[in-house]
Formats: structure tokens, sequence, C-alpha cells
């Protein structure tokens, strides 16, 4: 015979707080994923309108300034750069960082959200962890990387760039992922429970479809902070493979500025590229929260 | 009219719960006895906090009694009986992130069990929910998705049904319109309900017996036989007759079961 759910064993059935408890934690990034976007055809074309009347105002004001490129390069000048010898300058850099990028995001998003998952049973061990979580959370990964390729992964690989990502994406899944998984709707769980479900069963069946929303926020503002870590690490720290931070450096000591635009434009598109795949993602798996 | 054979579906005995809560210990309910038929609508009514949810909870196996015991067809529980018993929650408690027919087969998605579509589609007709399973719970309106509800307890087919205020947050017009489907599923199915609200006209309209608890810690103040006629009609709540009944039950549940207060 089954036995009483532990979960439920000494909680009084009360309900009064609404339908979930939510509690967004320390750190609160659930706007990230709510910002509201453009939908009509006036909406977009507006904002189509915008950019364009950007580019050919800077480009006109850079004109009629006479401004020389080494001080601000002309926005035509650096569509210009970013078509010339794209693999050679670009491509090949692109590829370097994205490698570093995935690697390192898939390693600490993983890990962050088994973490998330683990602590969050107990409220114990989640208060005791907390803080180091923090300090995980604030320390800028970046800065670690010469130590890395000094001391602890020696050499020039992209290791030491992967294992920054890795530590500044981890945290973020993290901490968003147990903000999700503390969420708890007794009435749901009840529910599960007095069909016969198994521990397991809650959890895969209420628990985690309840912290979907946030565990695909702290998603992407894990990705969203394991970029800049390995474009960053790749500016503190010479090495042999390049990669877009390493361009920005090389670019920016040749006063090269129109081929510098060239790889912001570039890093510009990868960021929003992360954006917009969270994006459609929270859309279809978890819109039925707004 | 009630369809009992005599037998004790449920027999509670002594009953008694204390929670410890960090503010320290509360007691919800103290020495509940109470035997219900098989095939019989009891309701339960009290004022809120009175332990009728803890009382229900501990039915369906979701909460261990403090002392007493419950026995369902004489063997007593001690963790949810899914086969045998359906739980009904306050509100419809739907799953948001699933579809009406996902919500549906939900419990036989729980048991591992080959869903019951002819069982589904029926109730679903039943209910005037068919066309809506792709739907979602925010979709719907409240007495919607109430009768989805409704529908997910029943398609598993249990002999027992709890239900915990499954209509309190509903307005008055759908909850009449609720409690008639209710009933009108209760005799074509005869299934042994026990069903909890703070409402007493709806405990009248609906209850073979209304069995009447004090304020916390929740104790049996006392239980009244409705004779009403089945099949019921809302204009039955008109009658003096009904309007009696509930000021005799409304100076219990006020005077907490101690005594009864006289009407001038």
């Amino acid at each position: 015979m089954s036995a009483v759910p532990p979960e439920l064993r000494d909680e009084i059935p009360s309900f009064e707080d609404g339908q979930a408890r939510h509690d967004h934690g320390p750190v609160d990034w659930t706007g990230l994923t709510s910002v509201r976007g453009a939908k009509s055809a006036l909406e977009i074309g507006t904002v189509v309108a915008i950019a364009v009347c950007v580019f050919f105002g800077v480009e006109a004001i850079l004109r009629l300034t006479d401004t020389p490129t080494y001080i601000f390069p002309k926005p035509t000048a650096v569509v210009r750069a970013l078509t010339d010898d794209f693999w050679l300058q670009y491509g090949q850099h692109l590829w370097v960082t994205l490698q570093e990028f995935f690697v390192g995001f898939a390693i600490g998003s993983t890990i962050g959200l088994i973490l998330a998952a683990v602590i969050t049973q107990k409220p114990f061990v989640e208060k005791v962890v907390a803080p180091y979580i923090i300090i995980l959370v604030v320390t800028p990964m970046l800065a670690l990387v010469p130590f890395l390729r000094l001391s602890l992964i020696r050499g020039v690989s992209m290791w030491p760039i992967i294992a920054a990502v890795a530590l500044a994406s981890g945290p973020m899944v993290l901490i968003n992922a147990s903000t999700g998984f503390r969420r708890t709707d007794l009435a749901k769980i009840a529910l599960a429970r007095s069909y016969g479900a198994s521990t397991f069963q809650v959890f895969r069946k209420v628990r985690f479809p309840l912290a979907l929303p946030m565990i695909i926020v702290g998603y992407m503002v894990g990705a969203i902070f394991g970029l800049l870590t390995a474009i960053g690490g790749e500016m503190v720290s010479a090495s042999e493979q390049g990669g877009l931070g390493h361009q920005l450096i090389y670019f920016s000591s040749l006063i090269r500025m129109e081929n510098f635009g060239a790889v912001l434009l570039i890093i510009e598109a990868l960021g929003l590229s992360i954006y917009f795949v969270f994006y459609f993602i929270g859309k279809r798996w978890a819109s039925w929260e707004t | 009219m009630s369809a009992v054979d005599g037998s004790a579906k449920l027999e509670i005995r002594g009953a008694t719960k204390t929670y410890e809560a960090k503010t320290g210990p509360v007691h919800a309910l103290h020495d509940f006895s109470l035997e219900v038929t098989a095939g019989e609508l009891v309701c339960i009514l009290g004022p809120s906090g009175c332990g009728k949810t803890t009382l229900l909870w501990s039915m369906a196996g979701l909460h261990a009694l403090t002392r007493g015991e419950i026995l369902l067809d004489g063997t007593a529980i001690t963790g949810p009986r899914p086969g045998e018993i359906g739980m009904m929650f306050q509100d419809a408690n739907l799953l948001p992130w699933r579809n009406l027919r996902k919500n549906i087969e939900f419990p036989f998605e729980i048991k591992r069990r080959p869903v019951d579509k002819a069982r589904i589609e029926m109730l679903l007709r039943e209910v005037g929910l068919d066309g809506f399973e792709n739907a979602y719970p925010r979709e719907l309106s409240g007495g919607m998705q109430q009768r989805a509800s409704i529908v997910r307890a029943l398609a598993p087919d249990p002999g027992v049904m709890l239900m915990d205020e499954p209509f309190g947050a509903l307005d008055a017009f759908t909850r009449d319109e609720m409690n008639l489907l209710l009933m009108r599923l209760w005799s074509e199915t005869s299934k042994t309900i026990v069903f909890v609200t703070h409402n007493i006209s709806e405990a009248i309209f609906l209850a073979d017996r209304v069995v009447v608890m004090t304020p916390r810690p929740g104790r049996l103040a006392r239980i009244f036989d409705i004779e009403l006629p089945r099949p019921r009609t809302v204009d039955m709540t008109f009658t003096s007759e009904f309007i009696e009944l509930i000021q005799e039950i409304k100076h219990i549940v006020e005077s907490g079961g101690r005594h009864t207060v006289e009407v001038e």
C-alpha cells in the first residue's frame, strides 16, 4: 500500500495566496522575456525606418563634419569592411568564439540546472549554498581567464575561455532555475499525488513545468553572460586561435576602426540571435504563464 | 431517495489532526467520527478553517492523522488510493501548461494506463465540453474549467469522489448550474460523494445528509438528514421548508454546536 506523500504530510492545506507562490528570488530577470516586441506591420516598419534613419543620419553627419575614420568609421565603410575578405578577418574568428561559447554554455547550464533541481529539494541545503552562488554570480569570470591560462589549465587552447564561459553562465542558470523550482503549488502537487504520482513523477509533471518559464529566463541570461565572457576572455588573453574578442583588440591597435565596427556588428548579431532563440523557446514552451 | 445499500463505504473513526506549524501546534481536527454509506452524497459544512479540508485530505490519503483512522471498504487509508478515490480541489486546479485533453488524460498518464477515450468523450459530451479538447485552461471560463475538472476526476471511474469546495470560486448562477450537473452525474454513476462546502444552501441542495462541523478544532456538531425529494430543482431552494432548514443549520454553525439557540 502506498504511503502518505512526504511533501504534504504537515502542510496546512491553504491556497489563499493564489495559484502558486511566485518568488523571484534575489535577482529577478523575468523582465527580459517580457519585453514587448513589435507585432504589427506598422510597428515593424517603424523599427526598420528608425534603423535606416540612424544609419544614414550618422553617415551624413560624419561626411558633413569630415570626421576621420580613426575617430568614428562611417557606417558604409563598416559594411564594406565586413564583406571584404570575410572568412580570414571574421569568419574563422567567429567560429572560434562560437565553439568556446557553445561548449562552455552547454557545460555550465547543464550543471547549473541539475544543481538547481537538487538544492531546492531541501531548504537547508539551499540556504547554505545561496551565499556561494551569489559570490559566483558577482565574480566577473572573464577576469579569471589569464589566471586559468597560466595556472589551472596551462596552454593556449580554448579551454581557459570555455571554463570561464561555463563559470559565468552556470550560476545564472542556477539562480533563475532555483527560483523556478522554489515555486510550490500545493494544490497541483496534491492533485498529482492523489492519482498516485511518485516523487519523480511530481517533479517531472508538476514541478518542472511550473519552473520552466524561469529556467528559460535563466538560460537566456546565462547565454548572454556566456557570450560576454567569451569575447571578454579573448580580449584579455592573447591566444593563437583568435576569436572575435581577439580581433577587436587587433583592429583597434591597428586603428582599423571600420574593421573594428564590423566585428562589433557580428557580436551584435550573435547577441540578438541568442535573445530571439530564447524568446521563441519561451513563446513555445512557457506562454501559458502570461 | 438515496441509492444506499446499507454498507459503510467510508468509515472515519476518531480522526484528530494537529499540524506542527512554525508558530506552534495547530489543532485542526478533533475526534471526528462519521460513516458514509455507498452511493450516498454527504456534505460536510463548517466555517472557514474548521478542518474540513484537513479531513478531506486525510480521506484522500494526502495527510496522515495524528490520531484515529479512516477506512475505505474496510481497509485503513494510509496513502493515496488512486483507483478508488477521485479528488476535486478548490478552484478547477487544471495544469495551465496542458490543454484540456492532456489535463483530462493526466490521471491515466500518472498511472501509465491506456486512456479510456470513449469514456472521456462521453463525459465531455455530458458536461458540454466536446469540441474544446485543444483549448488551454486560460481560454476557458471558470465554469468550463470546473466542468473539465469534473471530467478529469470521473474519467478513471473512482468509486468515491472527494470534493473540496469545488464551486466556491464560481458566481451564483454558474454554481447552481454546476450543482445540477453534479447531481445528474451522481444519479447516473452511483458514486459515493463527500462534498465539502461552507455554503449552507449548497449543502442542503446537494446532500442526503449535511454534516455540520464546529470551528477549529473541527468537531462534529450535528448531522441533518435532508428529506427533499429528488431530482431537486433550483426552485426548491425558495420554499419555506428549505429556508427554515437554512436557518436551523445556520444557528448550529454560529453556536459552534455547543447548544441550540431557540428562535423566538
